[in-house]
């Protein structure tokens, strides 16, 4: 009676309720079911409540300011008009990196930052360069280091704010726009003088436009530099970045990036973003430029298992698979290949994907589309090289690299597009070099002389660096965090996506992780041991059967 | 030859057949699912093999508990004490005196189920390698706990992940003999057969020895 009584408690109660764990363990419930869960998910919940209500004010309508009516000639005129109301604006801009191009954390005359000695490997340094790349600073006239960065009225405040998409700065005009009409030959294209009072009193908070007209054209082109930024990120849709996305919660730049003071929040350099990974409820002043401020620590739903990843797996891993997801993102520039002519004369090739694999000025190229990342440790801090540095020039030389390793609580696994190639670099010094790159012909500019040792003699001496006249081509690596094209949830990167021999972490070592890292010997003395107890039992299983076969024969024959 | 009457005795009580199959269902879902873990094959995909394995080893711990709390209560703990008399005789049969048709040197009985080397091999079993995993597999479970509980110093997600892999293996072959050692009865599914309706036919007049009892009748 008793054993009965625990056997039927065993069918009637353990089985059903198996049956119901697995089931809903497994999700094979009904869809709607699953909808309504995945909807609860805690950090998606915070942050929809945290962006539901945004309301902006503005009190002041600029067309009707009289200031902006005057005629206008020049940027430092819109300027000071500007400044006749927003007295303080200028002042603070002056202390930013937006202005200055220097890392205002590193120490006094350490130049790190593009306006100091800091390098890439795209047109590496800016020093002798200036009007070319200061087409991308948010000031007129940085044509040469004997730029004034204390005036005021040398500040530009249309590009970040002007809101008729007409301001255009030339190409190769320190800053400035044109004054007359201009075509600039690098890409055919006419400048127009801006109608510069329209553009005054357009202005408003910066939108996905004004930051993108330099950040998503930084290296001279579309997503040269960044693979998660080019200009599809204009007008995006939710499964290029579930923020941006104009069919979602179409999301401006400074949304995330809020801005203290003109300071506006991200990593600069060797500064990460913040210094500790904060949610809104533990502090409500943080900027918003983590995942973590708007989405917490802990953002999936309770139990499941990506909430155990967040302390060591950064959000951008899983949720950004690939980068570049619509444009093509430059992945190698050599420059010693640069100044081979056609028929003695500089000369373009296009690639299959409608981008430049080879140019005369500016050597090989190749491009790449929907790009996977690769993934290191990093605390929010990177280091970039600069030109005083030595190198080991019989290593690729890594001119800048992610700062983080699994020990510290900051570092997360991260992804990065790495951009390789080869560059000059000092065979006596052991520095990497910066070239001479923008002028006419006659200058001593490789752009119009193609002659090496001139134009990088002149490029170290206006950086005022030594340069010892022998020189050569080093491969070298140069990291961009990939944070930006967030997919939308589906298309996040799956479990077995990493957790697999030769997964996407295949070459981020010293931890263990399931699925991924295994041990020869065990794996081999294990299948040895089930092999063998296989081969032991069919042969086992043979021998009986022929014994018993024989015994039978043997027991007809005795009949 | 001689060939002796067969009678049929109730061998297995309905939980322990339930437990016993159960546990062999549990087993195989977890080798199948922790290799693919291991990186052996891609067969549910990652995610869904962890939530399966999670989910067929906390149902076997839940069953374990049943099962060893059956045990206790039931006396049959008993079945499990382990002896080397007529060991070498059981090892001797199955290497030889098996090829030459010889009956089994241990009957099958209600009082004692297991011959000699079974006992040890369950008791191994129950009482060692089970143990074993389950802790091994709860705190590999639990990793992410790990610094809340101060462990992390004395514990190594590598050392333990090979001890779980190597029991694993212990296991898949245990799993490949036993499958065949039911193959050894007087036909060839006989053994299984008992296992599935608890009535098992043994020879007639077969003598227990009191060492060989499990139960002590008053």
């Amino acid at each position: 009676m008793k054993r009965l009584r625990f056997t039927g408690f065993f069918c009637w109660f353990f089985i059903p309720m198996l049956c119901i764990m697995f089931f809903c363990s497994s999700g094979i419930c009904a869809p709607q079911e699953i909808e309504e869960i995945e909807e609860l998910a805690p950090g998606r919940k915070m942050a929809r409540q945290a962006t539901k209500r945004r309301q902006l004010w503005i009190t002041s309508d600029h067309s009707k300011h009289a200031i902006l009516e005057q005629e206008f000639a020049s940027g430092p005129e819109v300027t000071k008009a500007c400044l006749d109301c927003h007295t303080e604006a200028a002042m603070q801009f002056h202390k930013t990196i937006h202005w200055t191009w220097l890392d205002p954390n590193a120490p006094e005359g350490a130049g790190i930052g593009k306006g100091g000695h800091s390098m890439n490997n795209f047109c590496i340094n800016i020093n002798s360069n200036e009007p070319r790349c200061t087409s991308c600073h948010a000031g007129y006239g940085w044509k040469d280091n004997t730029f004034d960065f204390t005036d005021q009225s040398k500040v530009d405040c249309l590009v970040c704010h002007e809101q008729t998409g007409t301001y255009k700065k030339f190409p190769a005009g320190a800053g400035n726009p044109v004054s007359e009409s201009k075509v600039f030959k690098g890409n055919g294209k006419t400048y127009d003088p801006p109608d510069w009072n329209a553009v005054a009193q357009s202005v408003a908070r910066p939108t996905r436009r004004n930051c993108g007209t330099c950040h998503f054209f930084g290296g001279g082109g579309d997503g040269v530099k960044h693979g998660d930024m080019d200009s599809s990120l204009m007008k995006p849709n939710k499964s290029l970045d579930v923020h941006m996305g104009m069919d979602g919660q179409n999301f401006d730049c400074v949304r995330c990036h809020s801005t203290k003071l003109h300071n506006i929040s991200g990593r600069i350099y060797s500064t990460p973003a913040v210094p500790h990974r904060k949610s809104l409820i533990e502090d409500d002043l943080i900027p918003k430029i983590m995942c973590e401020s708007c989405h917490s620590a802990t953002p999936h739903k309770a139990g499941e298992k990506p909430n155990d990843h967040t302390d060591k797996v950064a959000c951008q891993s899983c949720h950004i698979p690939h980068f570049a997801r619509v444009n093509p993102t430059k992945m190698w520039w050599d420059w010693s290949k640069a100044g081979k002519k056609k028929n003695g004369k500089p000369y373009m090739e296009k690639g299959p994907s409608g981008k430049p694999v080879y140019h005369t000025k500016k050597g090989e190229f190749r491009w790449a589309k929907f790009v996977v990342p690769e993934y290191q440790w990093f605390n929010g801090s990177i280091h970039t090289l600069t030109a005083r540095d030595m190198i080991d020039p019989g290593k690729i030389v890594k001119v800048s690299w992610p700062v983080g390793d699994r020990t510290d609580e900051n570092s997360r696994i991260f992804p990065f597009k790495v951009h390789r190639g080869k560059q000059p670099y000092d065979k006596v010094n052991k520095t990497l070099l910066i070239p001479h790159l923008f002028g006419k012909k006659g200058s001593g500019a490789y752009w119009g002389d193609y002659d090496w040792k001139k134009a990088l003699a002149g490029g170290m001496k206006a950086a005022r660096l030594p340069f010892s006249g022998e020189y050569d081509f080093v491969e070298t690596s140069y990291v961009f965090p990939t944070t930006h094209m967030v997919a939308r949830r589906d298309d996040s990167v799956k479990c077995q996506e990493c957790h697999t021999r030769n997964g996407r972490l295949a070459d981020l070592t010293g931890f263990y992780m399931p699925g991924r890292d295994h041990s020869e010997l065990i794996d081999t003395a294990g299948w040895l041991l089930v092999l063998g107890s296989l081969a032991g039992v069919l042969i086992h299983g043979f021998g009986r059967a022929f014994f018993a076969s024989r015994r039978k024969e043997k027991n007809n024959d005795n009949k | 030859m001689t060939t002796n009457n067969m009678v049929k005795v109730y061998l297995y009580t309905r939980f322990e057949r339930f437990w016993h199959w159960v546990q062999a269902v549990l087993i195989i879902m977890l080798l199948l699912t922790g290799l693919e873990i291991h990186g052996t094959y891609a067969l549910f995909g990652f995610e869904r093999a962890v939530e399966l394995h999670n989910f067929f080893g906390l149902s076997w711990l839940t069953l374990f508990v049943f099962i060893v709390f059956w045990l206790f209560t039931t006396g049959e703990w008993k079945q499990y004490i382990p002896t080397t008399k007529k060991l070498f005789d059981v090892i001797h049969y199955y290497c030889i005196d098996i090829f030459k048709g010889k009956p089994h040197p241990i009957r099958k009985n209600p009082d004692a189920k297991h011959n000699p080397l079974q006992r040890m091999t369950y008791l191994g079993l129950a009482a060692a390698l089970l143990p074993t995993q389950m802790i091994a597999g709860l705190l590999y479970y639990t990793y992410n706990s790990w610094s809340v509980w101060r462990i992390s110093t004395y514990l190594n997600l590598e050392t333990l992940a090979t001890v779980h892999l190597v029991i694993a293996f212990l296991l898949l072959s245990f799993l490949i003999i036993h499958v065949y050692m039911t193959t050894t009865g007087h036909t060839i599914t006989a053994h299984v057969a008992a296992m599935w309706s608890g009535w098992e036919e043994i020879e007639e007049g077969a003598e227990i020895e009191d060492w060989e009892k499990a139960r002590v009748r008053s």
